[in-house]
């Protein structure tokens, strides 16, 4: 690690963020731009959530890496070692063990404490995005509080399917304020981001970080006749058992077989440990 | 003279840096709470966590006011040394640095635009002491309410009326640190 400053970036670029990281802070929501920069990966793998980190790690840190629940896909495992390397941190895959979690598109299943940080990937920041294109534009609705757009949104899902169909990504509404992309996080998910951790959210290719404090309020938006419902798979983890987690479907041979699996590996394998099993744990299968 | 001003500043700066950024983070996420924060020592009257808090956020990008009291050649040179800010008058300020009644008035420093709200002054407040007492706080970052020991409550209201606009406050004491965000609703204890 000697041939890196101390996780990677320089210390200008640190109090950037760092600064940037306060304002989001103290307006919870609100996405503060700030000068991203290149880093040793393309845009799409993380670089937003991994100059956070990297402005939020101390050397006393231990890190975990999540991608879509689990810690050892590829961009959870790159960025673990790439911290590894360049800041010297320990690293774990315990939820309950680590200070920092960085995240793709999953909140864990675990409770997070106020001891923990969560820092969350973001592609595209603005929940206006899609439905309006003009930068210029977005920012003044925003300014203007003018949320009329996204309830549009969800009301022709309504007309169209019965429901609203948006099933991540999620727009939620911020301590009665601005209203924010939560993130590709499953809608099962929308709950847990009242929290007691501090969470933060970078995107790197847009340029943005925003914060939500912990216990703040985040409300995910919806009609009276038609209230937000998490919703999941509806069966239980395949390998514990589980039946409140959030479920990958996994096609498991070519004659349409199929299984359900948390898809927070560290959660499934921590109920496994502690004796759960569900329909196709090894030890039925034997 | 010299010597306080090139000396003072920190030892291992990646290290120093990130660990007093964590205070800052933790005292700004959860206002009320105190936290402590050391390791820079800027000439008088600038206390270690005031010096810490500069050392650590600002640099040549971002113009600092320096209040009466805390504006002198020594402080002057030890920020040109150590930080490289540029000092300036209060509506040019990103960050400023003094006593609160140095401060006044308030409605002199930026408290950002309805488009970009967080292009707002920063001010780093000096206080004789700072304890879990007095002005009820709620808000984000608050679980049910708490407690801290500020110089008054009708500029922190009117601060908060003015959201998401608003100036966002760190209280230094020592080597202790607080701090004070726009969003929080302050009410008298």
């Amino acid at each position: 690690m000697n041939d890196y400053n101390f996780a990677y970036l320089d210390e200008q670029t640190k109090r950037m963020i760092r600064r940037a990281i306060l304002k989001g802070v103290a307006i919870p929501g609100y996405q503060v731009p700030f000068a991203s920069r290149e880093m040793p990966m393309p845009y799409g793998w993380g670089t937003g959530g991994v100059q956070v980190s990297a402005a939020c790690l101390t050397p006393e840190d231990t890190l975990k890496v999540i991608d879509q629940g689990a810690d050892d896909t590829t961009n959870a495992v790159s960025i673990r070692k790439f911290f590894e390397t360049t800041a010297g941190v320990a690293t774990t895959e315990h939820t309950r063990g680590a200070t920092v979690i960085q995240t793709r598109h999953r909140i864990p299943e675990e409770p997070l404490t106020e001891d923990q940080i969560l820092v969350y990937q973001v592609p595209i920041p603005e929940p206006l995005r899609f439905l309006e294109p003009r930068e210029t534009e977005t920012r003044k609705m925003h300014a203007l509080e003018d949320y009329g757009l996204m309830h549009v949104k969800l009301y022709e899902d309504i007309a169209r399917h019965g429901a609203i169909a948006t099933s991540y990504a999620y727009p939620v509404k911020v301590e009665d304020r601005y209203v924010m992309d939560p993130s590709p996080i499953p809608k099962f998910d929308n709950p847990k981001l009242e929290s007691a951790a501090i969470q933060l959210f970078g995107a790197g290719r847009e340029q943005r970080i925003y914060a939500i404090p912990p216990h703040t309020r985040v409300v995910s938006l919806d009609f009276e006749d038609h209230p937000f419902e998490p919703t999941k798979a509806d069966a239980a983890c395949d390998l514990c058992g589980a039946e409140h987690t959030y479920l990958d479907e996994v096609i498991i041979d070519d004659a349409g077989g199929r299984m359900f699996v948390c898809s927070d590996t560290d959660y499934c394998a921590q109920r496994q440990a502690a004796g759960h099993h569900g329909r196709l744990s090894p030890e039925d299968a034997a | 003279m010299r010597d306080t001003v090139l000396s003072g500043g920190f030892e291992d700066p990646p290290a120093q840096s990130a660990r007093a950024f964590r205070a800052a983070l933790n005292a700004l996420a959860r206002p009320g709470r105190i936290e402590d924060l050391s390791g820079a020592v800027a000439p008088a009257p600038a206390s270690p966590a005031a010096a810490t808090l500069i050392l650590t956020l600002c640099d040549p990008e971002t113009p600092l006011h320096l209040a009466p009291g805390h504006d002198s050649a020594e402080l002057r040179d030890w920020i040109a040394f150590h930080v490289g800010a540029p000092i300036v008058e209060p509506a040019a300020a990103m960050f400023a640095l003094g006593g609160w009644e140095a401060l006044q008035p308030l409605a002199r420093f930026s408290i950002g635009t309805p488009e970009y709200p967080d292009r707002a002054a920063t001010l780093i407040v000096e206080t004789a002491t700072l304890s879990p007492a007095g002005a009820r706080l709620t808000g984000p970052g608050i679980e049910t309410e708490a407690r801290l020991s500020l110089p008054e409550t009708a500029a922190f209201r009117a601060n908060r009326a003015a959201f998401p606009l608003g100036l966002d406050f760190f209280f230094t004491a020592g080597s202790r640190l607080a701090a004070l965000p726009r969003s929080t609703n302050v009410e008298d204890g």
